[in-house]
């Protein structure tokens, strides 16, 4: 039996596939580094993945636990030049994303004399720019999904965005295969309908005449999880 | 020299570079020491940690130029917050790639260098400093063109240095210290240990040489001068004062 985690987790492992021989970067937490590692332990066998610090990994280890063999390295000056020269996919959080996928999590407010002070753009700008980016949202709900985001900190399809993939949610799966580059409805997760993910986006989704569930985990994928994460880390980082 | 000679040695208004990255290896003792002295209106360069946000909370800060300030394992840096909140202080938000290119630029004392990096965003709407510049061959390319990050004077950490200035990294990632103490006028080094030059290459190959005494100036030998901050191989990040300081706004180890 899997739990609604490990349909996340699939689902953003699955944004990776077709990637081949590139990084594939998580942001940290559970759930997005898990799927890095569980695409190439399964489906996408030539993918670089890190230890979240500077180490590419030869192996793939479990969550928090150290690489046993090294294959490159990647400090943080490399990792800059690496995302200008665009063999690498992200998947990236999002305080605010709109319709077109532009996303924030730089300031809520006007930036001047932000109501909420957050990171600032990080290296949201250049990745939306430069490479394939995804999205890792654990909590689906109008707050984040805003008609209009507050600061542009990654790019939408609208604004230039090199490669928007997917937009991994706890309710659904959405992407931007639509004529205009706008955000669609890709799939549900077992258990949610169209009208929860409805609900929770504050902005018209284009939903096809027919909205497939999301895959769950093979049980092969569920036996890598377990080994990858035993403790379930990433039951926790997912609201149901 | 010591952290206050250090302190000493600065002006107010001055541009200040601080390096490291978020908290991990930031110069604290030295961040420490102008936070006791009676310099302000600074500009702080920084990759940013609880370096900005200590400034911030002392009111050291006029403007902080910066892709981010984080404490990495608490990704919100309180006081650096409330100093945005306030409307304390004036901020130039940089894309991290975009700042990469400010800081090759000013070492390499060039006026600016192009990047895609920044194109589209709201960067370039609430950072006015920022302009584009078009390339001059075939593709035309429309590009960022980053200002050069000089500085008065950067303060960064490292493992070991010798009195001279030859300082050394022995962790796992250089940051950018390097590019900090080639785009500053001076450049001041605090250090775990000082070390005779000729023992430089018992701890760590000849590549961990990251910054050469003709760009330093002075060398300070800080014991534990990260703060709470990481400094690998050495210690790692303290989180316990990390917490502490979050809810206090200052590091009582340092005062």
């Amino acid at each position: 039996m899997s739990s609604r985690a490990d349909v996340c987790v699939v689902a953003c492992a699955e944004a990776f596939r077709g990637d081949g021989e590139i990084l594939a970067a998580g942001i940290g937490g559970a759930v997005t580094v898990l799927g890095a590692r569980l695409a190439r332990l399964t489906f996408e066998p030539d993918l670089l993945t890190h230890d979240g610090v500077c180490l590419l990994t030869g192996d793939v280890p479990g969550l928090g636990q150290a690489p046993e063999v090294v294959e490159g390295w990647l400090p943080f000056r490399d990792h800059l030049w690496l995302v200008l020269n665009g063999r690498r996919h992200v998947m990236l959080g999002a305080s605010q994303i709109d319709r077109y996928g532009n996303t924030n999590i730089s300031c809520i407010g006007d930036w001047a004399r932000p109501k909420t002070q957050l990171l600032g753009v990080r290296g949201a700008p250049g990745n939306t720019r430069c490479d394939p980016t995804s999205y890792w949202i654990p909590r689906h709900s109008p707050r984040v999904f805003v008609p209009r985001v507050d600061m542009v900190s990654g790019l939408g399809t609208d604004r230039g965005a090199f490669d928007l993939r997917r937009v991994v949610t706890n309710l659904a799966v959405l992407d931007f295969r639509t004529a205009d580059g706008s955000m669609r409805l890709a799939s549900v997760h077992p258990g949610v309908t169209v009208d929860d993910v409805v609900a929770a986006t504050g902005f018209d989704l284009v939903i096809d005449a027919d909205v497939p569930v999301t895959r769950e985990p093979d049980p092969e994928e569920l036996r890598v999880l377990d080994r990858l994460d035993p403790a379930r880390t990433r039951d926790r980082e997912v609201a149901a | 020299m010591s952290a206050e000679q250090v302190a000493g040695a600065l002006e107010s208004g001055m541009t200040v570079g601080i390096g490291g990255w978020g908290s991990r290896r930031k110069p604290m003792a030295l961040v420490s020491a102008i936070l006791r002295s009676p310099v302000r209106d600074l500009t702080i360069v920084s990759y940013g940690g609880p370096d900005v946000g200590m400034l911030c909370a002392a009111g050291k800060v006029r403007k902080v130029v910066a892709p981010f300030v984080t404490l990495d394992t608490i990704p919100l840096e309180p006081h650096f917050r409330r100093a945005r909140q306030a409307g304390e202080i004036e901020f130039a938000e940089y894309d991290e790639g975009m700042f990469m290119f400010g800081l090759l630029a000013a070492a390499h004392r060039l006026p600016f260098l192009p990047t895609r990096a920044g194109m589209g965003s709201d960067v370039m709407r609430v950072n006015p400093g920022l302009r584009t510049v078009r390339s001059p061959y075939e593709d035309g390319e429309e590009l960022v063109a980053v200002p050069a990050l000089t500085m008065d004077v950067a303060l960064v950490h490292m493992n070991r240095a010798d009195a001279r200035g030859n300082a050394q990294y022995l962790g796992p990632d250089p940051y950018f210290d390097d590019l900090y103490a080639k785009a500053a006028a001076r450049c001041y080094v605090s250090c775990e240990r000082v070390v005779d030059t000729a023992d430089l290459l018992k701890e760590g190959p000849v590549q961990s040489l990251l910054i050469s005494r003709s760009m330093v100036t002075g060398v300070v030998e800080a014991p534990g001068g990260a703060g709470f901050t990481s400094c690998e191989p050495d210690y790692g990040r303290d989180e316990e004062r990390q917490r502490r300081y979050v809810e206090t706004g200052v590091d009582e180890q340092q005062g």
